[in-house]
């Protein structure tokens, strides 16, 4: 499972040069997983037994029970599940509007398409700090303070990086496609549906995991919107965990919870690494 | 698939309608986005920026007060002190995170055993939320019983109390933000170092250059437009950083960690001072542009381009 496909540039390293290189990855590897390891470990010790010292690396015998414990203090499965609910709709939201509109962008003519896109380009620039407290206000109005509508709907109007990303997946594709099935006397939201959509599936994979990922770990948007505990997303619900568990006795708890928060994300990763490092690639080098 | 008609004997409409209908097929299709631009950028830009000139609980109409909430915000130690934290926030995180992260990928660019596996390690942490991560470094952080408080003791060095302390609160949470965002720099730094074409080192090598006068003079100059693109990016995020200290600190202690973009939030939905919140984010919006139109400004003395 390679990260990137690894093309070796340089010539070989010295024998020194090797050991040290090698000796230095292995500090930085420790680092990288020290954090993941204690978190997960901590979640299965004997609350009474996390201040001990040494310090216990592996818990033995594992106390299972803190899972079932978390969730006699806080609904954590209910948090699941809406963590999961608002992710998986607002990713088919956003797949589908972007991808409608990208094609337009691509295929379609009329006017006033390129400096609306120009525009559309733009918004990306504007800081999300800027437009919250406006759209805060909307869903105010809209009475849809405490549902999940807030993290959801907006996704169905789409966004700039997902239009860019596939118009420019779009325009790779030849435009005899279009011409072709137009001469068939198909419309051009046939030749999206039928033709161009099948074929984006890569560039769509990539879009949503990023978008499932943009969701899964948000904050700021369920914090301002949801009050509810039983409306909760895991991010939330994690900070207020930490925030009410003050006893650090509870760490226990409170590590079980962020291990529950970053499982689906690790499997999601190890089972799409390519889709991962395609979108950082892309949104990277397009600069 | 039905065999069709041939064009010319269904009888095709005349030019001009067929681009009609092409562009109203255009509008639907584009709709949804272009009510979104609409609704959630374009609407909520002014909304915000009148709603800055004002003064406005959520309660009864916004009353307008002019330029009260920028002048005001001078006088504010605060505003003050929360935008001094945000920038020294960027000037640790943003020149450490990515010579950090160029450094890894050029390791891990190298001829040796296992960089695949090591580059899944180092990227691990930009699939978890931050506030997966925050809650473990506060565990990681905790005073005596925590697990880096532990370290320092056994080697018998003493604690710097991080989190608590004012002087080291900011940067113990630099050293966790540096630590999530590595991975996801390095990928983009390694899919650079693989774009620059092998020629140029053996050219390199051929003038007698050693590994450090091309890394210098071949890789570096090479790279730069990438370096140029994560510093850029590592800024604007560094510039609103928010759920990290949320979840740390809350802002403390004695306001030592209290960032522009959470002091927007206090003021917006702690406090419902939408008026003053929505002026905090106009003056984060132009911080931001300014910060990026003089980095590309900048840019001209140290960004190489090909071609």
């Amino acid at each position: 499972m390679a990260l990137l496909p690894a093309r070796r540039t340089r010539t070989g390293l010295g024998i020194v040069g090797k050991i040290a290189l090698y000796i230095l990855l292995a500090i930085g590897t420790v680092s990288m997983l020290l954090p993941f390891v204690w978190m997960v470990s901590t979640s299965l010790k004997e609350p009474g037994n996390i201040f001990l010292l040494p310090p216990q690396w592996v818990p033995i015998p594992p106390r299972w029970q803190n899972y079932p414990d978390l969730l006699k203090v806080i609904p954590f499965h209910l948090l699941f599940l809406n963590s999961l609910k608002i992710a998986l709709l607002s990713v088919t939201g956003a797949l589908f509007a972007n991808s409608m509109g990208a094609f337009a962008f691509a295929r379609v003519r009329f006017p006033g398409r390129d400096p609306l896109f120009m525009v559309l380009l733009a918004t990306m620039m504007i800081p999300g700090t800027v437009t919250l407290i406006p759209v805060f206000i909307i869903m105010k109005t809209l009475g849809w303070l405490d549902t999940h509508y807030p993290l959801i709907v907006p996704a169905y109007f789409g966004g700039a990086f997902g239009t860019f990303f596939l118009r420019q997946f779009f325009l790779g594709l030849p435009q005899d496609f279009v011409d072709s099935a137009r001469m068939d006397g198909c419309r051009f939201f046939g030749v999206y549906w039928r033709i161009f959509l099948p074929l984006a599936k890569p560039a769509l994979a990539t879009l949503a995991i990023f978008g499932f990922m943009g969701s899964w770990n948000d904050l700021i948007g369920p914090l301002i919107y949801l009050n509810t505990l039983e409306k909760l997303t895991l991010p939330l619900g994690l900070a207020i965990l930490k925030g009410g568990l003050r006893a650090p006795g509870h760490y226990t708890l409170v590590m079980a919870g962020a291990t529950i928060s970053i499982t689906p994300m690790l499997i999601l990763f190890f089972s799409a690494q390519k889709y991962f490092v395609q979108a950082i690639v892309r949104s990277g080098l397009r600069a | 698939m039905a065999l069709s008609a041939p064009a010319f004997l269904r009888g095709r409409r005349p030019r001009l309608d067929m681009a009609k209908e092409e562009a109203a097929e255009g509008y639907l299709m584009v709709l949804p986005v272009g009510l979104g631009l609409l609704i959630f950028s374009f609407g909520p830009i002014f909304a915000s920026l009148y709603l800055s000139f004002t003064s406005w609980d959520l309660f009864g109409p916004p009353e307008w007060i002019g330029l009260l909430n920028y002048t005001g915000m001078f006088r504010d130690q605060l505003f003050l002190k929360s935008m001094s934290n945000t920038l020294y926030y960027t000037l640790l995180a943003v020149p450490f995170g990515t010579a950090l992260a160029l450094a890894v990928a050029i390791a891990l660019n190298q001829k040796l055993r296992g960089t695949n596996i090591l580059r899944t390690v180092f990227f691990l942490p930009s699939v978890c939320s931050d506030v997966a991560i925050a809650v473990t470094w506060v565990w990681l952080y905790m005073p005596d019983m925590g697990l880096f408080d532990i370290i320092l003791k056994s080697v018998g060095l003493p604690s710097p109390h991080w989190l608590s302390s004012t002087e080291w609160a900011m940067p113990s949470v630099v050293i966790m933000a540096i630590w999530g965002g590595l991975g996801y720099n390095m990928v983009i730094f390694l899919a650079g170092l693989q774009s620059i074409a092998q020629e140029y080192y053996e050219a390199a090598m051929i003038d007698g250059a050693n590994r450090w006068q091309s890394f210098w003079r071949v890789t570096m100059p090479l790279l730069s437009p990438i370096t140029f693109f994560v510093v850029i990016m590592y800024v604007i995020g560094s510039l609103q950083v928010f759920a990290s200290v949320y979840v740390m600190t809350g802002g403390g202690p004695y306001n030592a960690t209290l960032t522009i973009a959470y002091y927007l939030f206090r003021n917006g939905f702690e406090w419902f001072k939408m008026g003053y919140a929505s002026s905090l984010a106009y003056v984060l919006f132009f911080v931001i542009l300014a910060v990026t139109l003089v980095q590309f400004v900048l840019q001209r003395r140290w960004v190489y381009y090909e071609s």
